[in-house]
């Protein structure tokens, strides 16, 4: 589903990605951990295109993505992002949000995208919050929308960056609950998350990046239980 | 000291009123004009494309670092020499202040833009949208609500350089001020007159500006 070959990605001097190659195939959950600075985001975001790489390819099915003649919105479109912040759209009702893109982006009638919004909102448990605007919503309440957003425009993988860190603690576990509901549904995920229980639960795989590279990857239980590398085992140390 | 003669102000308070409104319309004329040029300008500075935001930015500080007055001097009594006719004094006003207002109109604009987090344009270009729907349909919104406000102070800011057109001789309020001055020496009392009817347009603007901030807080 997802290949990524030598990815590098430089800011200015600071060299953020320095060769990051990987596989991610269909319906797989990866949660990617590593220190603060480590460039798991920039690593998510070089995925949707928020960030251009300087060298590297990344193939989406068989579409490399970084070629010069792809076409970046649609490339977006199958490569759905939940961010930290939700950035949902503040002027607009919980389901126009959701129906926005659809209707812009993809031209679905103002009743199909509307149908499928409440659909996704009963999905996420919020169908009573149709009408709301986001302000009046909690950040749990919130996140979900902005899941239900992405999922909208019916995306091949979604990308979550830290969703839960903006949360109190209480409201972690109701998104979690959403993005567990949607991996046992085959969804392809790339999960940047401090949540370790939700990896070890969820997670197909987990990848540990330091310094702009991926040290070590494996399955959960590897990675937490029996780690090989000297850095994953002191970051673990610190986190666990 | 001479008494006061206040009547003098009763006495022509048709013809003042009358260039209170010609005041008001070449302002609104300017304003409006000056918000058209602003939004394309104010678009241009936040382009991606570095040309058309140098543009914009030379148009933004010449506007910007040279006297009102002078670009009305300039208007007025240089473009003729360019062969280029404006018919009336009301029209080449107008066209002085809209390309002045235009200038600050356009940070007004960018400013609103570049006050929208720019999560909000990550949000929208991830759902797929191109820049150009992101803007119409994420940001400008959010934005046109900062923007009133600080829109309706430029239009008080303008109502009161209208005055300057008096230099050019547009019969608005401050230059019919100076015409009855003219035959009857009554510097004070006129000219504390018309300062007491700009005063009177500029404060009703702002409380409009205040009840509109109020409106459109509701929902940020
Ligand atoms: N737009 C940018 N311009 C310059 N430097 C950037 C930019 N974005 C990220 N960086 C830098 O790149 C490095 C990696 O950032 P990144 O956000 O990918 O880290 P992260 O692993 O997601 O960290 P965190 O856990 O804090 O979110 C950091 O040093 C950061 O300061
Ligand atoms: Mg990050």
């Amino acid at each position: 589903m997802i290949r990524v070959v030598d990815l590098h990605k430089r800011f200015g001097s600071l060299e953020v990605l320095r060769g990051i190659s990987t596989e991610i195939p269909r319906g797989e959950v990866v949660v990617v951990i590593g220190a603060s600075g480590s460039g798991k985001s920039t690593f998510l975001r070089c995925l949707n295109l928020l960030e251009l790489p300087q060298q590297g390819e990344i193939y989406l099915d068989e579409l490399q993505i970084l070629a010069k003649n792809t076409d970046i919105n649609e490339v977006r479109q199958n490569v759905g992002m939940v961010f930290q912040q939700f950035n949902l759209f503040p002027h607009m009702s919980v389901l126009q949000n959701i129906m926005l893109s659809p209707v812009r982006v993809k031209r679905e009638s103002l009743r199909a995208a509307r149908e499928q919004g409440l659909e996704l909102l009963r999905k996420v448990g919020l169908s009573e919050k149709a009408e709301a605007f986001p302000k009046q919503l909690s950040g749990g309440q919130q996140q979900r929308v902005a899941i239900a957003r992405a999922l909208a425009m019916q995306p091949k993988v979604m990308l979550f960056d830290e969703p839960t860190s903006a949360l109190d603690p209480e409201m972690i576990k109701e998104v979690l609950l959403v993005m567990k509901q949607l991996a046992e549904e085959g969804m392809t995920m790339v999960v940047v998350t401090h949540e370790m229980g939700f990896a070890k639960e969820v997670a197909d795989r987990v990848i540990f990046i330091d310094e702009g590279l991926i040290v070590e990857e494996g399955l959960p239980q590897e990675i937490f239980n029996n780690p090989k590398q000297e850095r994953t085992k002191t970051f673990l140390s610190k986190i666990l | 000291m001479q008494g006061l003669e206040f009547s003098i102000v009763l006495q022509n308070w048709r013809y003042l009123f009358d260039g209170a409104v010609i005041t008001v319309q070449v302002s609104a004329f300017a304003v409006a004009a000056g918000l058209i040029i602003g939004s394309v300008v104010g678009l241009a500075r936040v382009s991606t494309v570095r040309l058309v935001r140098a543009v914009a930015s030379v148009y933004v500080e010449f506007i910007r670092g040279t006297p009102l007055l002078v670009q009305i001097l300039l208007i007025w009594f240089g473009l003729p020499s360019l062969g280029i006719r404006i018919e009336s004094r009301f029209v080449g006003g107008v066209i002085a202040l809209s390309i002045n207002s235009g200038a600050y109109v356009a940070e007004i604009v960018r400013s609103g833009i570049q006050s929208i987090d720019k999560g909000q344009m990550e949000a929208a270009r991830s759902l797929g949208m191109n820049y150009t729907s992101a803007m119409r349909f994420v940001i400008l919104p959010q934005a046109f609500r900062r923007i009133i406000p600080p829109l309706v102070n430029e239009f008080i800011m303008l109502i009161k350089d209208s005055s300057l057109l008096a230099f050019i001789g547009m019969m608005e309020l401050t230059k019919r001020a100076q015409n009855i001055q003219a035959r009857t020496f009554n510097y004070f009392e006129l000219y504390l007159a018309i300062a007491v009817i700009y005063f009177m347009i500029t404060f009703a603007l702002s409380k409009v500006a205040g009840y509109i901030e109020g409106r459109t807080r509701i929902h940020d």
